[in-house]
């Protein structure tokens, strides 16, 4: 394989490749062509496959859209589409935070607890201490942000226990507390705002909706465009490395929990509206199908895969399946089963994503062969015997 | 020991980059370095050679600051350098592509460059300047001529060497003064090494100095100006690494007695 010095040695068909690096540059001779698109963008069943994967939450959901509608008359009626929205939204808020916990490879069972939590203080201080809506909002918010604090304080810098088993007991003691404080009863009578946000509509659109979309518009905003959102993204990927190049993750990781907290909290506000009530058995085991949520819309539990908008069609997707078996008159009793069905079906399509992914990597490894194969290797010292 | 000494250094600096003076490190009875002497060039590929369990690695970690040193002393450019973590060898210069790459495979090539420093706006909570880091990013890639798909693929989904080479880089873009690369091959297939050794051999040109780990003769051989060999925590010797010397420096290695001059 002797180089010929004034000459790209290149196959035809990679030549033809790049034709944007094409003026080749003296020196060039002894060298790979620099950065380039090296392979023609040319759409794979590989890569197109992975696309549709990554689609496919989007997909189910319009599948189960266009489905319903045939099969339901009621479907598509401005009243469904409210309800279906008004009963998405608890999940989808509690989703949005489970995922930015999610995300970090971590997981937070107190949340459906905390709701309760704050819809029972909320309720308990609308009669004792004021009925002014602004003042016992911040109150539900407040208290949700305190369970996020001592979740990630307790979990983060000792990091002993696994983010499960910690929030497995501020579950217990959260869903316990909200018992004690309610005397076991449901608590009546909260602020008209806090009714206003749990079952009003402002232009035929549930409020709830609207605080839905809101929080889930400044958290995209947030972890696309701050760089605090990129080390979300790199402590689920690889703590160990994420701590190595500098990035405070420790911090990080407690944030998403003091976040997740705050959802918590709006979620309660929401809660509490939508009965004008509080009491300790609300949206129990909310947190289980928000962290459905986030499974089925595409993000992986191990951490550091997902995105926000997966995770809402994954809410939209729990609703609309709720929604749907309602209109369609089937058993209650099937819409677990149904929902698990669901689930793993999600987890199949992750399995399929691995493996696309791993036969892009064979296929990138070959390439640089062939890159390597063409260009001219260089007179070394490479005589010396092993 | 039998020392070649005081071979060729390069011309340009008479001054070394880094000095390391009688390193010592111990693990409770372990003596992992036992007075370890080390002088690095500007614009040199050093490479330190030892069997397993010899003390390199030690060695690295100490300079690149993720361990400290129990004795002796570390310089650069004459001054002395205390080093308490990796961020502050980082903020000397000296950058360290380890074994195991800290990668992020579920971040994109750009990101992965930049974590941890990213660009961000002035006076902000951190507001990434995305359009400044895929300059930047795109213009280190196409000086040192790695060749990846686009800025946007994920590192998971790139071959080994690529990876590898997104490690080095990454190093490289933010050294001034030092690469550290431990083992940077031992991964590798033979065509993806050869892409790497590529890159480093590049780097004296960006004004780079490097120290590479290694077990691999033919690979130093191919990349190195000059050789430090290693054993159970002492210097044993340097040597040119060339075909003439081979024998010497694997007799070094191994501690057996020198047959070839």
């Amino acid at each position: 394989m002797s180089g010929s010095p004034d000459q790209l040695k290149r196959s035809p068909d990679t030549g033809a490749a790049a034709p944007v690096a094409a003026p080749v540059a003296p020196r060039a001779q002894k060298e790979q062509p620099a950065l380039r698109p090296h392979r023609p963008a040319l759409p794979s069943f590989t890569t197109i496959g992975l696309k549709l994967v990554g689609l496919g939450p989007f997909l189910f959901l319009l599948l189960l859209w266009v489905v319903l509608s045939i099969e339901s008359p009621y479907f598509f009626t401005t009243l469904n589409v409210t309800n279906l929205l008004q009963a998405s939204s608890i999940v989808a808020v509690l989703a949005v935070g489970q995922f930015l916990i999610i995300l970090t490879g971590a997981i937070d069972l107190s949340a459906g607890a905390v709701v309760a939590l704050c819809t029972v203080i909320g309720a308990q201080l609308s009669h004792t201490l004021t009925h002014n809506g602004l003042v016992i909002v911040a109150i539900m918010l407040a208290t949700g942000i305190a369970v996020g604090i001592v979740n990630a304080t307790i979990i983060e810098p000792l990091r002993l226990a696994s983010p499960f088993v910690v929030t497995l007991g501020t579950m217990s003691i959260a869903s316990g507390a909200a018992f004690v404080i309610s005397g076991g009863a449901t608590v009546t009578g909260l602020p008209p705002l806090i009714d206003h946000i749990g079952s009003n509509s402002v232009a035929g659109i549930p409020a709830a909706a609207l605080v839905v979309a809101g929080f889930a518009v400044v958290v995209a905003a947030l972890t696309s465009r701050l760089r605090w959102g990129r080390w979300i993204y790199a402590i689920g990927g690889n703590r160990e490395a994420a701590e190595r190049v500098g990035i405070p993750a420790r911090r990080v990781a407690m944030s998403v929990f003091v976040i997740g907290g705050f959802a918590a909290g709006l979620a309660g506000i929401i809660q509490a509206g939508l009965t004008d009530s509080g009491q300790g058995a609300a949206s129990f085991t909310a947190e289980l199908d928000a962290i459905s949520a986030v499974v089925i819309g595409g993000a992986s539990l191990q951490g550091g895969r997902g995105t926000l908008s997966g995770t809402l069609v994954g809410a939209l997707i729990l609703g609309t399946i709720h929604n749907g078996l309602n209109l369609l008159s089937v058993d209650t009793n099937w819409e677990p089963i149904v929902l698990g069905v669901v689930l793993l079906l999600a987890l199949g399509t992750d399995f399929m994503r691995v493996r696309l992914e791993s036969r892009l990597r064979l296929r990138e490894a070959r390439q640089l062969e062939v890159e390597s194969d063409n260009a001219v290797p260089e007179s070394g010292r490479s005589t010396v015997a092993a | 020991m039998s020392t070649p000494s005081e071979l060729r250094k390069p011309a340009t600096s008479a001054e070394p980059l880094l000095r390391v003076r009688e390193a010592e490190k111990r693990f409770g009875a372990v003596v992992a370095l036992d007075g370890v002497s080390l002088d690095l060039y500007r614009g040199e590929v050093l490479a330190v050679l030892g069997d397993n369990g010899a003390g390199k690695s030690t060695l690295m970690k100490c300079i690149s600051g993720s361990q400290r040193l129990d004795g002796g002393a570390i310089e650069l450019e004459g001054r002395p350098l205390s080093l308490r973590s990796p961020h502050d060898a980082r903020r000397h210069g000296v950058e360290t592509v380890y074994q195991d790459l800290a990668l992020f495979d579920n971040l994109d090539v750009e990101a992965n460059f930049f974590a941890g420093r990213e660009l961000v706006a002035k006076r902000t909570l951190g507001w990434l300047n995305k359009k400044q880091m895929r300059r930047n990013a795109l213009s280190v890639l196409e000086r040192l001529e790695v060749s990846i798909p686009s800025l946007q693929t994920p590192v998971g989904l790139l071959s080994g060497g690529q990876r590898q080479a997104i490690a080095v880089v990454r190093a490289v873009n933010f050294a001034s003064r030092i690469v550290i690369l431990d083992e940077p091959t031992a991964a590798l297939g033979v065509r993806e090494t050869r892409n790497v050794l590529r890159l480093v051999k590049r780097l004296p040109e960006q004004g780079i100095s490097v120290i590479l780990v290694s077990h691999n003769l033919d690979q130093v051989a191919e990349v190195a100006d000059r050789a430090v060999v290693i054993r159970r925590g002492r210097r044993i010797g340097e040597a040119r690494p060339d075909a003439a010397n081979h024998d010497h420096i694997v007799s070094m290695i191994v501690g057996a007695p020198s047959v070839a001059g």
